[in-house]
């Protein structure tokens, strides 16, 4: 019996070891959530004259994706949130972070555009007050402005279906 | 020509000089006082590497507000609260003693202390399982006999 231990402790570190493989250590969780979202008002992209208030979004559960015309990943889940954009479930705000408006603009015009609008950060601070250390990033905001969920990266169809959607449709009923 | 030469060479190092320290802001005491702060925190873009050595946008922006911060008369106490508040304990290279962390912090010693105890254990039941071993009459004639062999005079 006592000739087993070594052998458990071991398969025990091992055990840890691989789980830690598989963990992201770049998905640091975020001190938001369940916190209220971080009010701003910032110019909008396609016309900078207009402001944007993340206040106007009280009352609706909305999607606040970060985003930059230099930043690899957003292109990637582009598509996603295009389709999801389609299907007009919920509004995609998006948060053009430390971006030239004229990038950003010539993106979404040859991309297609996901969002109901497009605020601009151009310096990173309202970048800072969310947390955001990489995009893309998306938030989920209820209608109290409490955010309730932050995608670190890109937004895949799977955690779509399986963690936005579902919360989206929590919250909307609530 | 060969002497203005030499002295050319002997200036180029004057030269090299440009360009160095760019981010230094104009406050040198404020400068150290970001510094020394910024060692104690986490890059989150480059996880290993300090604010304050990291060269990041993320990080050069991040030094930036806590600059501001610190020209506003904030304490160094209030702007750590601050970046805790907004990327979490990550960012404290010296994590706080809280419910969350103190696995991290005991967990250590307490494996520490399940060696020591299975430790004691061991050794407290090898005491029992070695018997003293008394020697037969016989043995301790023979053990006598071999210990007490007279030395080779030649050698």
């Amino acid at each position: 019996m006592m000739r087993f231990w070594p052998f458990a402790a071991f398969v025990a570190l091992a055990g840890f070891l691989y789980v830690g493989l598989s963990l992201d250590p770049h998905e640091v969780p975020s001190p938001l959530i369940n916190k209220p979202a971080p009010a701003f008002t910032l110019p909008q992209l396609h016309d900078p004259a207009k402001m944007f208030s993340s206040q106007d979004m009280k009352g609706q559960v909305w999607l606040l994706n970060v985003w930059a015309s230099w930043c690899v990943s957003c292109k990637e889940e582009h598509p996603v949130l295009l389709s999801l954009a389609q299907q007009n479930i919920v509004p995609i705000l998006g948060l053009d972070y430390k971006d030239k408006n004229e990038d950003g603009e010539a993106w979404l015009r040859s991309g297609g555009n996901p969002y109901t609008l497009v605020a601009t950060d151009k310096d990173g601070r309202v970048g800072i007050n969310y947390g955001v250390y990489g995009v893309p990033e998306t938030y989920v905001i209820d209608k109290q402005g409490v955010i309730r969920y932050k995608q670190i990266g890109a937004v895949t169809r799977e955690n779509l279906q399986k963690k936005i959607l579902p919360l989206i449709a929590e919250l909307q009923a609530k | 020509m060969k002497y203005l030469l030499v002295l050319l060479i002997c200036l180029l190092p004057a030269f090299s000089y440009a360009g160095q320290a760019k981010d230094l802001a104009e406050d040198p005491v404020l400068e150290k006082r970001m510094v020394a702060l910024a060692q104690n925190l986490r890059c989150l873009v480059c996880q290993n590497e300090s604010l304050a050595s990291s060269r990041s946008d993320l990080a050069k922006d991040l030094r930036q507000e806590v600059r501001e911060k610190m020209k506003s008369g904030m304490s160094d106490q209030q702007i750590v609260d601050f970046l805790v508040s907004k990327y979490g304990d990550f960012v404290l290279f010296d994590p706080p003693v809280k419910k969350d962390t103190l696995l991290l912090w005991y967990g250590p010693f307490a494996l520490l202390m399940i060696g020591l105890i299975g430790l004691v254990i061991q050794l407290r039941k090898r005491k029992t399982q070695i018997s003293e071993v008394v020697l037969s009459a016989e043995d301790a004639q023979r053990a006598a006999a071999l210990l007490n062999t007279p030395k080779d005079p030649q050698i």
